[in-house]
């Protein structure tokens, strides 16, 4: 049964780092770097990133990993070509009438550094987390019982779900369904979903009736043994300096705008 | 229809994270934890359903069906829809970690003003009169996301502003594919199962172990 939801890759040398750890580093980073206006910091940035990036997939995974990336610029690319002819200041050059600003320019270079930087720390730090664990990890971390117990039950159905639409398409295409933009197809997606929150609220009841029958009060047992221990503190405080290493070149270098 | 990180400005960032925490912990408290198993399967179908492409002329769009999960979901759509977007963020590397709070509230808070609007109307012993309510649930919803995205990209700099109504504009289609989709699904709903509609809230589902 493959996965709908599952770790992007295995984290390489990475991968004995408590999960925790590497939540929360990768959150203080992608905050201090979303914050950031001088290029030298947000350079220093996307090259440390790059690296960490590469050494996380050297053993593996690298492929699947650089097109999520490329996907994502590919999604932010139209929005970002835009900038540069919205933003007014120094005109730069001009298609036609559209003038293109200088201003504009650097900051939609610096919006496509900053989300490369963010998405390739998330990917490689706590993509490859596995899916529950990371719930269990969250729940340690001390977000709120119920989102971690909603999340493990997503991840668990999410398989279930997802074969069981599989099936649905499979009916459909034997009983020559072809979609297109037509009504027809519009109408039968959505009687196909309808059907399957119809199917799902039936599962639902079927599963808390066992769930019941065991004994569920309304709590799982979630994993707390983990211990942080030197290799963490390492791997924590290599963060730390270069979370400091960036804040460094921020302050000590004049804005871009 | 996700942001990524680094473009909002960070008032914009903090002002929406604070928002949607605060939704999320109201669908929280308005969620038992006998009520856990549905909400997660039910999450589970929605998060299925936005990997589900339609075909439109010689594209394809991905289903965001929030207005559905509103009308299912209520105030739950919050939780539900936040957890969604954590693992599309963490494992497909859409959307980001800093941007979370403000896709979750683009997309929840629509979701659940729409359920507020038209869980009546949708629950219509006449199913065609449902329809007409899924109908403008499913459209209304979407064109209050795209509003709610362009408005945070129009609040984080003029100079988005362009970019905002490109937004607006390239989601014309996919309201329209929504509205048709969530019209037919509650047609099925209404039919079927009509206590799918505020599935969480206490007194619509039968409790197994009553």
């Amino acid at each position: 049964m493959s996965s709908v939801v599952k770790a992007v890759g295995v984290a390489g040398v990475f991968k004995d780092i408590d999960p925790r750890v590497r939540i929360i580093t990768a959150s203080l980073l992608a905050i201090v770097v979303v914050s950031l206006s001088s290029f030298l910091a947000l350079g220093s940035a996307l090259a440390g990133a790059f690296v960490v990036f590469t050494i996380t997939f050297a053993q593996g995974g690298m492929g699947a990993a650089l097109k999520k990336v490329l996907a994502m610029d590919a999604f932010i690319f139209l929005v970002l070509i835009i900038l540069p002819f919205s933003t007014p200041g120094t005109p730069l050059f001009s298609i036609g009438e559209w003038v293109a600003s200088e201003e504009g320019l650097f900051k939609a270079i610096a919006i496509a550094m900053k989300a490369n930087i963010a998405v390739m720390l998330l990917l490689s730090q706590v993509g490859t987390i596995e899916p529950v664990t990371m719930g269990h990890a969250l729940h340690r971390l001390k977000v709120p019982a119920k989102l971690i117990h909603l999340l493990l039950f997503t991840l668990r159905y999410l398989n279930v779900l997802h074969e069981e639409y599989s099936r649905m398409r499979t009916a459909m295409k034997i009983r020559g369904f072809r979609p297109g933009t037509n009504l027809h197809t519009y109408k039968s997606f959505g009687y196909l979903l309808g059907m399957m929150l119809v199917r799902s609220l039936e599962r639902s009841e079927r599963i808390y009736g066992a769930m019941k029958c065991r004994g569920f009060r309304g709590q799982f047992f979630l994993f707390d043994e983990e211990k942080i221990d030197l290799n963490d503190m390492v791997y924590g405080s290599a963060a730390l300096f270069a979370l400091g290493a960036i804040i460094a070149l921020e302050v000590g270098y004049v804005s871009y705008v | 229809m996700h942001i990524v990180d680094g473009a909002l400005s960070g008032e914009v960032v903090i002002v929406g994270s604070a928002l949607a925490a605060a939704g999320t912990a109201y669908g929280l408290k308005s969620l038992d934890m006998d009520k856990i198993p549905q909400a997660g399967v039910l999450s589970a179908v929605f998060f299925v359903a936005s990997l589900v492409h339609v075909p439109i002329g010689f594209s394809s769009v991905h289903l965001i069906m929030n207005g559905l999960a509103g009308l299912v979901l209520g105030w739950a759509a919050f939780p539900t829809l936040l957890v969604a977007l954590l693992l599309q963020a963490v494992f497909f590397g859409f959307g980001g970690l800093t941007v979370l709070g403000i896709n979750a509230l683009n997309i929840a808070l629509p979701a659940v003003i729409i359920g507020i609007l038209c869980r009546r109307g949708v629950r219509s012993q006449n199913a065609k009169i449902a329809a007409i309510w899924g109908g403008v649930a499913g459209s209304l919803a979407i064109a209050f996301t795209t509003l709610f995205v362009a408005l945070s990209l129009a609040l984080s700099g003029e100079e988005f502003i362009a970019a905002a109504k490109l937004v607006f504009v390239a989601h014309i289609p996919v309201m329209v594919i929504e509205g048709l989709l969530c019209a037919s699904a509650v047609y099925l709903m209404n039919k079927v199962k009509p206590e799918l509609f505020g599935a969480l809230t206490v007194t619509a589902v039968q409790k197994v172990d009553a």
